[in-house]
């Protein structure tokens, strides 16, 4: 990709919503077609069975997201974000961390989560209206969801320079932090001071952008002139964009990226170009403002079904392995209705609960009054 | 007359405005193609344009710095944040800058930028979509802030926000946007009550009953119930929650001699705690019992299958009602 003078990318089509760029614009490691091919900058000694693993990963996830849709439609969920279509990149960016690192995910990483070995009924929480995040982040090195957007990639770079402070990079035991955001997110006064302030400390971290090509209704135009990877070196580390549905790809150049951080050379930034399959979340109606000619050309590079050509091409996964994962993947979807069913609504008085470390006097009359209160009317009731 | 819901009622409000004045902008995340998330801009782009009908980068403090251009530019911005809890990236913007340019011009200039803000819960959604920050922008002199409560007010509310000099938060009450009233399209805004001025809605001899935004139906319909128990309670929409309308609130105050203020937002440094100190100050002996508040409580918003106990409900407003009469 090149930039002229006035730092607009020559090839115009490329930063525009749906434009698929040259191959020679990302890095792949496997076409749509489930062609294997390599790349100069990023060796992948892969074995068939992590191949077949990360095949079960993706397909698992997506299963995930295609029981928490239903779910959702059936009132069971307030809402869900799908993360149909980006099953790759966060599959391959998550199989590259280390347990000690630290992953920052916005609100679509279900799949990150998956890596991380976060249980998925636990994403259900915040989705369903029982709880406003769901899990110990320190359990899993994996951060609580973050809604408001960008808001996350500030913390991801103040947890590295804690990493830093601790002389936790280099060395074998070297850790880093990745943090995940959106092609909206690159509009936010927030992320481009993550970048300044990772960029001037040189801290541990990468910041994996998942371009899925649109905020809601607004195209990546809306956000940016040129493609986002090219911003990273303006504010002083490297930038690289793969592809996104691909994860082998996705796998080979978050481990280098990591390992970078790891190793004390800084930030990077990823721009993983993938596509939004489904709605933005289930209130979303994408064919208000985007075509559906769009979304059948992307059908035809799903991150899925090219690992699964390249498996049975190269007589690597015989048909008992597809059948036994369906199997699985059902009984997955299963746990997660049965799971979700049976989720119990806190207690009104949770409402009070965790809001301060240190006893709170006004909190606690607060929590009193309101059980006196619903006392009275059972005692009414009786 | 037509009806229409509070949503469509905003829509006709902003249709109205940019036929009558070219400078009148709109401006906010998925308002021009998508119409909105609540479709409160719908069809304003393909009729009025993309110059005019702004899909903007997704950065609220963008969204209100560049509303302040424009306006400084002689345009009447009406920006869109998408949700209550997005406004805080456009805090700074609003607050240190919004707020004072016409005071640090020496009055020279005028910043005529509407923000119009979804408010409240009662949605089902998931954190960020379900708070009422008013008191934020209410603590913020140089700011008009105002709320709507039902489609045939918020059709010339938001004319008049947006024919005011002043910047103005303009706050829509989100579990009403599908609610249908009667709303008279066709006359002008000669007759409408001004944006500064609250509204008796219910009038009422025993008790003072304040509230604004979503809280005005559940209001209607305790003071409803509390009739049938006997008790006439009057209740008035602010409307105006910077500046309040205190003529009309202390007038009501010294028939009744008893006050409750009911809002979602927490109670803890809400706006009912500025109306409770102001009636204490100036009706004190008119008043038959302390100022009453019922609001949210001194905790984040919780999950959305709790926050039927944390909106205020007509029981909670009843029982405050009811307390009042306890002194």
């Amino acid at each position: 990709m090149a930039v002229n003078d006035a730092g607009r990318a020559t090839s115009a089509d490329s930063s525009r919503g749906g434009g698929q760029p040259e191959s020679a614009e990302f890095i792949q490691l496997l076409t749509p077609e489930g062609e294997r091919i390599e790349h100069p900058d990023y060796p992948l000694e892969i074995s068939a069975e992590e191949i077949r693993g990360l095949y079960r990963d993706l397909v698992l996830v997506r299963r995930i997201d295609f029981e928490a849709i239903a779910l959702q439609r059936q009132g069971e969920l307030g809402l869900w974000a799908s993360l149909l279509g980006q099953e790759a990149a966060q599959i391959g960016s998550g199989r590259a961390l280390k347990p000690a690192d630290m992953a920052f995910p916005t609100y679509r990483e279900h799949g990150v989560a998956w890596c991380r070995g976060l249980d998925p009924t636990r994403l259900l929480e915040l989705f369903r209206g029982v709880s406003n995040g769901g899990w110990d982040p320190a359990a899993h090195n994996f951060h609580l969801y973050t809604i408001v957007i960008g808001s996350q990639t500030l913390h991801a770079t103040g947890y590295a320079m804690g990493i830093q402070r601790d002389g936790a990079v280099g060395g074998e035991n070297g850790e880093a932090v990745i943090a995940y955001f959106g092609d909206g997110a690159t509009s936010q006064g927030d992320v481009n001071e993550a970048f300044i302030w990772a960029s001037v400390t040189n801290a541990p971290i990468v910041f994996f952008c998942q371009n899925n090509q649109w905020a809601i209704s607004a195209p990546l135009e809306r956000q940016s002139r040129v493609p986002l990877y090219l911003r990273a070196p303006g504010f002083g580390f490297p930038g690289v964009r793969v592809d996104g549905n691909d994860v082998l790809a996705c796998l080979a150049v978050t481990r280098k990226a990591m390992q970078a951080a790891r190793d004390g050379q800084g930030p990077t930034m990823i721009e993983a170009f993938t596509y939004r399959m489904g709605a933005h979340t289930t209130t979303d109606d994408p064919t208000r403002y985007r075509l559906a000619a769009e979304l059948e050309t992307w059908k035809l590079k799903d991150p899925i079904e090219r690992v699964k050509a390249y498996l049975i091409r190269n007589e690597l996964a015989d048909e008992s392995f597809f059948t036994e994962l369906d199997a699985e993947a059902a009984e997955l979807g299963a746990r997660i209705r049965k799971a979700c069913l049976e989720m119990p609504d806190p207690g009104p008085l949770a409402i009070f609960d965790n809001v301060y470390a240190e006893p709170n006097a006004l909190l606690e009359a607060e929590r009193d009054q309101y059980a006196a209160y619903l006392e009275s009317f059972e005692e009414a009731v009786r | 007359m037509t009806r229409l819901t509070l949503s469509k009622a905003l829509n006709e409000g902003l249709r109205k405005a940019m036929e009558d004045d070219p400078k009148v902008l709109i401006m906010g995340e998925d308002v021009g193609k998508l119409g909105g998330v609540f479709r409160v801009t719908d069809g304003l782009q393909k009729d009025f344009g993309e110059a005019r009908v702004v899909d903007t980068p997704l950065a609220e403090s963008g969204i209100v710095g560049t509303a302040i251009g424009l306006a400084l530019r002689g345009y009447r911005p009406v920006c869109e944040i998408q949700f209550d809890g997005f406004v805080f990236p456009a805090f700074n913007q609003i607050t240190t800058q919004l707020a004072k340019m016409r005071l640090r011009s020496l009055g020279n200039l005028i910043l005529p930028v509407v923000i119009r803000i979804p408010c409240g819960g009662g949605i089902g959604a998931v954190e960020h979509h379900s708070e009422s920050p008013e008191a934020l922008f209410t603590h913020t002199g140089g700011l008009r802030v105002v709320a709507c409560g039902d489609p045939a007010d918020a059709y010339a509310m938001i004319q008049l926000a947006i024919k005011n000099d002043d910047p103005v938060i303009f706050f829509e009450p989100k579990r009403r946007y599908w609610e249908r009233a009667e709303v008279d399209t066709a006359g002008g805004l000669a007759g409408a009550l001004p944006l500064d001025r609250a509204r008796v809605l219910i009038g009422g001899t025993d008790v003072t009953l304040l509230c604004y935004g979503p809280m005005v139906k559940t209001c209607a319909a305790a003071a409803a119930a509390a009739g049938e128990e006997g008790r006439s309670v009057e209740v008035i929409d602010l409307r105006s929650l910077a500046p309040l309308d205190t003529e009309t609130i202390f007038e009501s105050v010294r028939r009744t001699g008893r006050c409750v203020v009911a809002h979602e937002a927490p109670v803890t440094s809400g706006l009912g705690a500025e109306i409770a100190a102001r009636v204490t100050e100036e009706c004190f002996y008119h008043l038959e019992a302390p100022v009453l508040r019922v609001g949210g409580f001194s905790t984040p918003y919780p999950p959305s299958r709790l926050e039927e106990h944390y909106i205020p409900d007509l029981d909670r407003v009843l029982d405050a009602v009811d307390r009042t009469f306890g002194y």
